[in-house]
């Protein structure tokens, strides 16, 4: 007892710690030697010193054979909580905040040490991080913006490849929301917080969250992660342009491009939004309440006129490629092999996709190439629909003649048994 | 000369129809039943014929047979009407078929001296649900893969010869194009030997010992000579039973004009199988039985006692006659009781596979 008060002492700093000392000792004292004493000890402790053995087993750098000290410094071998929390051998305590893009860089920007775990690990996360907002507003002392541990999590870090990662694609909106959508915590940075309420809205959130397209993108898809920072008005269709790259190309071309560029509007946002991008119609094209050209442009005027024969022509093909879908459809139903027609509908969709997409050259004679061969496609189906409805009809047709003939062979047949049998 | 009198010339003709002209049929209230089994017989000479005609087109092979029978439905003239016929008759055929073993059941027309038409009936009913088993893949549509690779995998649950009986009947491990090309040659070749001489047998065993009388009228009629009714097979009866031909003919072609078979979607090995997966009707009693039976039983895996289970059912099926009595008046009423509960199982259970989700 003598040494357990003695034990208690060197723990009292302050009266929680030396109730956590006291069951770190005790288990320390139950657990006897073991290779990693500090979870002994500490797998029995409450938050915020607590770390679970379970908790623990998660980390990928406890997956890669790392150990508390590889961070913490001490001796994991010792029993004695003095010599295995001792200065001298290494150890740091808590890693101050400030201190920890720098540790976890030493490691992660050293890419022969790196290579010997994933060859395919990037190291420059750390130089990164120093070019972003978060970094630059670090490095001036605030240390409210995000750290390493912020978005990655501390003791349970797992790879971005689990889905339980707090930096997976389907987690990282939530993860950047925790600051981003905190009002009070965000007080003083003078950006809106209401990021993560409008990207919840968006078609990109539905595709990655709902569908579970992992290809969808996140908060990190257009800021970075590392070098995590907006993208600024000039560069919005860089952004948008690495996956909508056909709209990029069209828009590149069109006469939008100069008059934005003039009037310094942030590109493909103009029309679209940034964060609660909802899914394109056609009706953007419109004067309704969805209309994006008529907030710029007067009614009456050219482009006006260009806008409605632009809306009228997707409308045209539209309405062609669901009357051939209607007329397979009731084919379909009836029984008849449509599925080259069904394969042809594709085709004609994929011409409406490309004549949306060529919307953004802003150019009548481009939009109608791709009309026209969809009204072309569209027609053929349309076609083929109407010719395996007449196949069908001859088909019933048939059938009835043939009904009557076998009728009439029953008759006969019944009538001679009759006969034979009187 | 006439036709006859070359054909009596060359091969007594009248000689060899003479048993024919001698047969006779009984006549009473059931005596309908006996048109099952001539109509079982002209679905099947439907599908022979068909199936020739379909093997002028049809390509077995992943990579063909698809293709291979969208062309016969799109391209082929008439091809759509040949393959609807042959799918609508094989679904037919299966149900009359059916009826047929229980129309002969409840009348007990299996008993002595008629064991080995039950037996050889019997064995027909089991090629025939092979044939609508190696059929249904031959389109090679999602549909058929997977209720193939199920089937298949049930098949593998037999102890001991399962996993090479699996083996054996996909041509590997997995459902491919080498499963396709075995069960073409099973449904073209190797089914319908079989069949064929089975069926020769099963007619040559209803000529030789005649159409069975059920118990009852049977000792009505021993006891009083003068009451028994017959009438002539030829050509009283054969006309009527092609009555019912021409029937099953316009029912066949009514289902093939109004309803064609559906081709559905080329199977593709690499993607999920669609939920809800189920077989065939025909094989529906079994397949929702296996479904009901816990994970284990006592320590065997549930699916293993299922599949033994039906592989018993299956043998003490086919001796079901040796175990009635030879006597009209002595029939075991434990046979009627279980035939009354065959039938109801196999509907229920058919009906509560096809609801059940």
């Amino acid at each position: 007892m003598a040494i357990l008060r003695n034990k208690l002492r060197s723990f009292s700093a302050a009266r929680y710690v030396g109730l956590a000392g006291f069951i770190v000792f005790a288990a320390c004292l139950s657990y006897g030697q073991t290779t990693n004493s500090c979870l002994d000890c500490h797998s029995a402790l409450p938050d915020p010193l607590g770390v679970s053995q379970e908790k623990f087993s998660q980390d990928i750098h406890a997956q890669k054979g790392l150990t508390c000290a590889s961070c913490h410094g001490g001796d994991p071998t010792s029993d004695d909580p003095d010599k295995a929390m001792s200065r001298k051998a290494g150890w740091k305590g808590k890693i101050d905040r400030k201190q920890i893009p720098q540790l976890c860089g030493t490691c992660h920007s050293d890419p022969a040490y790196i290579r010997q775990f994933n060859p395919s690990l990037r190291t420059d996360q750390l130089g990164q991080y120093r070019t972003s907002v978060h970094g630059k507003r670090f490095a001036a002392g605030d240390t409210k913006v995000a750290v390493c541990t912020d978005c990655h999590s501390v003791h349970d870090l797992r790879a971005p490849s689990d889905p339980r990662s707090t930096v997976n694609p389907v987690n990282v909106a939530n993860t950047c929301a925790r600051c981003h959508s905190d009002a009070s915590y965000m007080k003083g940075y003078s950006i809106p917080t209401d990021q993560f309420a409008k990207y919840s809205t968006s078609m990109h959130h539905e595709a990655l969250a709902v569908r579970g397209d992992l290809s969808a993108p996140t908060c990190t898809t257009c800021h970075g992660n590392h070098g995590a920072a907006p993208p600024g008005v000039d560069k919005v269709q860089n952004v948008c342009s690495n996956c909508h790259t056909f709209q990029a190309q069209m828009y590149e071309k069109s006469s939008h491009k100069k008059a934005f560029e003039a009037a310094s509007l942030p590109e493909c946002v103009v029309c679209h939004s940034n964060h609660g991008i909802r899914h394109p119609t056609d009706a953007m094209l419109g004067t309704g309440p969805d209309a994006v050209c008529m907030r710029c442009h007067t009614p009456g005027d050219a482009c006006d006129q260009a806008r409605a024969g632009l809306q009228n022509a997707l409308s045209q093909l539209d309405a062609a490629i669901k009357s051939a879908d209607r007329v397979l459809g009731v084919a379909e139903s009836s029984g008849m092999e449509v599925s080259e027609a069904r394969l042809g509908q594709d085709q004609a969709r994929d011409s409406l996709t490309k004549a949306r997409v060529t919307i953004h050259s802003f150019r009548t004679d481009l939009v109608d190439q791709d009309i026209q061969a969809g009204m072309k496609i569209a027609a053929k189906n349309l076609q083929a629909g109407k010719e395996a409805m007449i196949e069908r009809n001859h088909r019933r047709f048939g059938l009835g003649i043939s009904l009557i003939a076998i009728g009439m062979v029953l008759a006969g047949l019944w009538l001679y048994i009759k006969k034979i049998e009187s | 000369m006439s036709v006859r009198n070359w054909l009596d010339e060359r091969f007594g003709w009248d000689d060899l129809i003479a048993p024919l002209r001698k047969k006779t049929v009984p006549l009473h209230k059931l005596s309908y039943w006996y048109f099952l089994g001539g109509i079982t017989l002209f679905l099947f000479v439907i599908q022979v014929l068909t199936g020739i005609l379909l093997l002028l087109y049809y390509r077995p092979g992943a990579n063909e047979a698809f293709e291979s029978v969208q062309y016969i439905m799109t391209r082929v003239r008439f091809g759509w009407l040949i393959r609807s016929i042959h799918s609508w008759s094989a679904n037919l055929m299966i149900f009359t078929a059916f009826a047929h073993m229980f129309s002969v059941l409840f009348l007990k027309a299996y008993r002595k001296p008629r064991e080995l038409t039950w037996v050889s009936g019997v064995i027909l009913l089991f090629l025939v649900m092979g044939f609508g088993f190696s059929g249904y893949l031959l389109p090679w549509n999602t549909l058929a893969f997977f209720a193939t690779k199920v089937g298949t995998e049930i098949t593998g649950q037999v102890p001991a010869i399962g996993k090479p009986l699996m083996i054996f009947l996909r041509g590997g491990e997995e459902v491919t194009g080498a499963t396709l090309t075995r069960f073409f040659g099973f449904h073209v070749a190797v089914l319908p030997g079989l069949a064929t001489v089975l069926i020769l047998l099963h007619l040559l065993l209803v000529q030789r010992l005649g159409i069975s009388i059920p118990p009852q009228l049977e000792m009505k009629w021993t006891a009083n000579p003068s009451a028994k009714r017959e009438m002539k097979f030829l050509p009283n009866f054969l006309l009527r039973e092609l009555m019912a031909w021409y029937v099953a003919l316009g029912v066949l072609g009514a289902l093939a004009a109004v309803f064609p078979w559906n081709l559905g979607i080329k199977a593709d090995p690499f993607v999920s199988a669609p939920a809800g997966i189920k077989p065939e009707w025909y094989f529906l009693f079994m397949f929702q039985t296996l479904k009901l039976i816990p994970p284990k039983v006592w320590f065997i895996d549930g699916e293993i006692v299922g599949v033994l289970a039906f592989g018993l059912i299956g043998l003490l099926w086919l001796l079901l006659p040796f175990f009635e009595s030879d006597q009209p008046s002595h029939m075991k009423r434990w046979i009627t009781g279980l035939s009354v509960f065959a039938l109801a199982y196999v509907v229920g259970m058919s009906v509560y596979g096809y609801l059940a989700k």
